[in-house]
């Protein structure tokens, strides 16, 4: 019957857009331990392996072409291949800022860091939660979930100008540690972005779900 | 595989002799009518000339004279017949086509299969009490009378047929447009139904062409023309049977070749029917 | 100007007051064969010209539903109608109306082609016409082309007018078909399974038709394909178990259903 396919197929690419989600959170969180550690090594293997997750991405948005032009999905199904087709774009540019933090731990080289990490990694840490959760929200269809998670947004955002503020007195009072301070900042609007992304992630999930299509970022 | 087996070549076997039995069926059921046409024709071409369709019967015992009356009267019987037998045969199958569960028309259709089936003798009886008594002779009428009643069962069940094959979709077409049923069956069903009916009346005309018993005191006979339809009418039929029980082998010859018109009218009527047939508009 | 005029033939029985636009209103609308109650209070509006398209499964009763519409239910033996349709106001099974009145201004296509089959392609658009109603002034000739242009058929058959209706392809039948109802000028045209027997480009064409035509006149469509209702309609009902399950927008019916149902029948959970 045409619809177990259907089911089947859309279960397959349920279970691959959370391996794919995993996939991502676990470069950024690679990313921001290679920074912490000043690891280039291992933030050269995260930028080559950006390769794979972009074309596990371009995979998925494949199947899910092949599912609209096969089946004619209405309704949630049809409300479900399109969030899956956006989350699929979220998740690459998730791994891209991954990717860019890597880049910028490449460019510190074996510098050292102008104040022990404290408000990044807590920014990294808000932003594997966020992940978790959406993606919670995203197999369970929980809407509260993922309206929740919006508002973690807020909290990234607040740290985020935290560092902003504090870099810059850094590069007020010494100019010699501008590049630096440069890089770090880098990191900071990524893991940002990296949340907005996340949140984006959780509106569509609400439109999968309801049908109805609401900013969460504010 | 599929290779040939046993089982094959005992196909074959069957397949060739169903179909050598069949022919030989067939060929059983043609030898008795093409004899017949060929005794007719052999015994009766002879006597087929022009004065066979242009002259009076002569005297008794007098060679010559002919048919001219006899195939003209048919004409006229037949004539009669029709306009008597076909409209109420085409209105009757309308009306059962379109009532088709109503008790009325159960009786009906009951009524004209049992119509169909009556001696055409018991008909002609009809006619004589009907008409032939109250007006103290015989009479054309009352031939077509007799003929026209034997007629409408045939024509009345093969217009209901017919009728009732018209698909309901063209039916529909027509209702939808707002035309009223009425029209619908007099302008749309029936010129549909055409073909088939006129086929129907034409093979219903042939089967009465022929028939002899119920012009026997009906119609009578005549030895001159008559045109007349109160007054007896001569009849190809009736004449042929008159000659061939004469004792004159002259008129015995005429008999034959009356016969041999006789057929040849009703083949006649019969591949026109199939050029209607032919006509009627494929239904399902 | 609308391709189509308006018809102006006066209600000989008891009129049907009001504008004619082509707007429908059902109200509790029942149907019976014999004993079987096959649509069960049926309440819904038509717009005026825009395409509404009614689907459900097969037995669901909205081919019952449409035939209600234009008097064409109770012509089967045993069969009843009750409630009310209103037709820009007027019901159609109000005391003293004429049915054939009725059909006049509510036209229907059916599933097969059914051209008439001893007519020519001329005759057959003009058998309504011929045969029922009122010209309205301008000659047949004119009300010919101008059903057969509407009907996106005239520049294929205007050198073969006189051939038989039944020469031509599927698709062309039924777009004589269409024609044949537009010349008697109805305010709505019912579409029952109009591509069912029909091969995909000619049901491209007739779906391209109904929506053209919509600008002139009202159209109902059942249909038992939905993509073909997604694409052709602006409205969408959906029937079950001879009830009106939903109608919406067509946009909402197939991205977010409000009845559960609806959404099972859409996504294919059954039916």
């Amino acid at each position: 019957m045409t619809r177990d396919t259907f089911v089947k197929e859309m279960e397959a690419l349920q279970a691959d857009v959370v391996r794919m989600a995993s996939m991502a959170g676990d470069a950024i969180h690679a990313a921001v331990e290679a920074l912490r550690d000043r690891d280039v090594a291992r933030a050269e293997r995260i930028i080559a392996d950006d390769d794979r997750i972009d074309t596990l991405h371009l995979d998925l948005e494949a199947r899910c072409m092949r599912l609209l032009a096969r089946q004619q999905p209405m309704a949630s199904d049809l409300r479900a291949i399109a969030a899956v087709f956006t989350i699929t774009l979220d998740l690459e540019r998730l791994a891209d800022h991954a990717e860019g933090i890597s880049k910028a731990v490449k460019r510190l080289g074996d510098q050292p860091l102008l104040k022990p990490l404290i408000d990044i990694p807590r920014m990294e840490a808000l932003v594997q939660q966020m992940l978790r959760d959406v993606m919670h929200a995203f197999l369970r269809r929980d809407v509260a979930l993922a309206e929740a998670t919006a508002l973690k947004d807020d909290e990234v955002d607040a740290l985020r100008s935290q560092v902003f503020r504090e870099l810059l007195t850094y590069m007020m009072s010494d100019p010699g540690t501008v590049s630096r301070a440069l890089e770090l900042l880098l990191v900071a609007q990524h893991l940002e972005r990296a949340a907005d992304h996340i949140t984006n992630i959780g509106e569509r999930v609400i439109y999968a779900v309801t049908g109805e299509l609401r900013e969460l970022n504010v | 595989m599929i290779a040939a087996g046993p089982a094959y070549r005992r196909r074959k076997i069957i397949n060739a002799i169903m179909s050598a039995a069949t022919a030989l069926c067939t060929i059983a059921v043609l030898v008795p009518l093409f004899v017949i046409l060929l005794f007719l024709i052999r015994q009766g071409a002879g006597s087929i000339n022009r004065e066979f369709f242009t002259h009076l019967p002569g005297a008794a015992g007098e060679p010559g004279g002919g048919m001219a009356n006899a195939i003209a009267g048919s004409l006229v019987l037949i004539g009669l017949a029709g306009v008597i037998g076909v409209p109420v045969g085409v209105l009757g199958g309308v009306f059962l086509s379109e009532y088709p569960g109503s008790k009325f028309g159960h009786v009906v259709r009951l009524m004209a299969d049992v119509m169909n089936g009556m001696p055409s003798i018991v008909m002609g009886l009809f006619a004589y009490t009907v008409l032939v008594l109250p007006m103290r002779h015989f009479s054309a009428l009352a031939g077509g009378v007799a003929l026209g009643v034997m007629l409408i069962p045939t024509v009345m069940r093969t217009t209901e047929e017919i009728v009732r094959l018209v698909p309901q979709s063209i039916r529909e077409a027509s209702l939808a447009l707002g035309i009223p049923q009425w029209k619908t069956m007099v302008r749309i069903v029936l010129p549909t139904a055409a073909g088939g009916i006129v086929t129907g009346i034409m093979v219903g005309l042939a089967r009465i062409a022929g028939e002899t018993a119920p012009l026997l005191f009906t119609a009578f006979g005549n030895r001159f023309w008559n045109w007349n339809l109160l007054q007896p009418i001569a009849a190809l039929p009736l004449q042929v049977f008159s000659y061939a029980i004469a004792p004159y082998d002259d008129w015995h010859r005429q008999a034959w070749a009356g016969a041999l018109v006789l057929v040849a009218m009703i083949l006649v009527i019969n591949v026109t029917a199939r050029s209607f047939a032919a006509r009627q508009v494929n239904l399902p | 100007m609308s391709a189509l005029e308006t018809n102006t033939m006066p209600d000989r029985a008891a009129a049907l007051p009001g504008p004619r636009v082509g707007g429908i209103d059902t109200r509790d609308v029942h149907a019976w064969f014999d004993r079987h109650h096959v649509l069960h209070g049926i309440t819904l509006t038509i717009a005026p010209r825009q395409v509404t398209s009614i689907i459900g499964p097969s037995g669901c009763g909205k081919s019952t539903f449409l035939r209600c519409l234009n008097r064409m239910h109770e012509l089967v033996p045993g069969a009843r109608v009750g409630g009310q349709i209103l037709l820009d106001g007027g019901d159609i099974y109000g005391p003293g109306v004429d049915p054939v009145l009725v059909r006049r201004r509510v036209g229907m296509v059916f599933q097969k082609p059914n051209p008439f089959p001893t007519m020519s392609i001329y005759d057959n658009v003009a058998a309504g016409l011929r045969l029922g109603g009122d010209r309205g002034g301008a000659t047949l000739d004119e009300i010919v082309e101008r059903s057969l242009r509407a009907a996106a058929l005239w520049d294929e058959v205007k050198d073969r007018l006189e051939k038989p209706g039944t020469s031509l392809s599927g698709g062309q039948q039924q777009r004589l078909c269409i024609a044949r109802a537009l010349a008697v000028s109805p305010e709505v045209l019912l579409m029952d399974e109009p591509c069912s027997a029909l091969d995909p480009a000619a049901t491209l064409r007739i779906e391209e038709l109904a929506r053209q035509l919509a600008g002139d006149i009202t159209i109902v469509i059942v249909t038992h394909n939905m993509q073909q209702a997604a694409r052709v309609s602006d409205v969408t009902g959906f029937f079950l178990n001879g009830e009106l399950v939903e109608l919406g927008v067509t946009d909402q019916i197939f991205t977010r259903p409000k009845d559960k149902r609806t959404e099972d029948y859409i996504t294919g959970r059954f039916g």
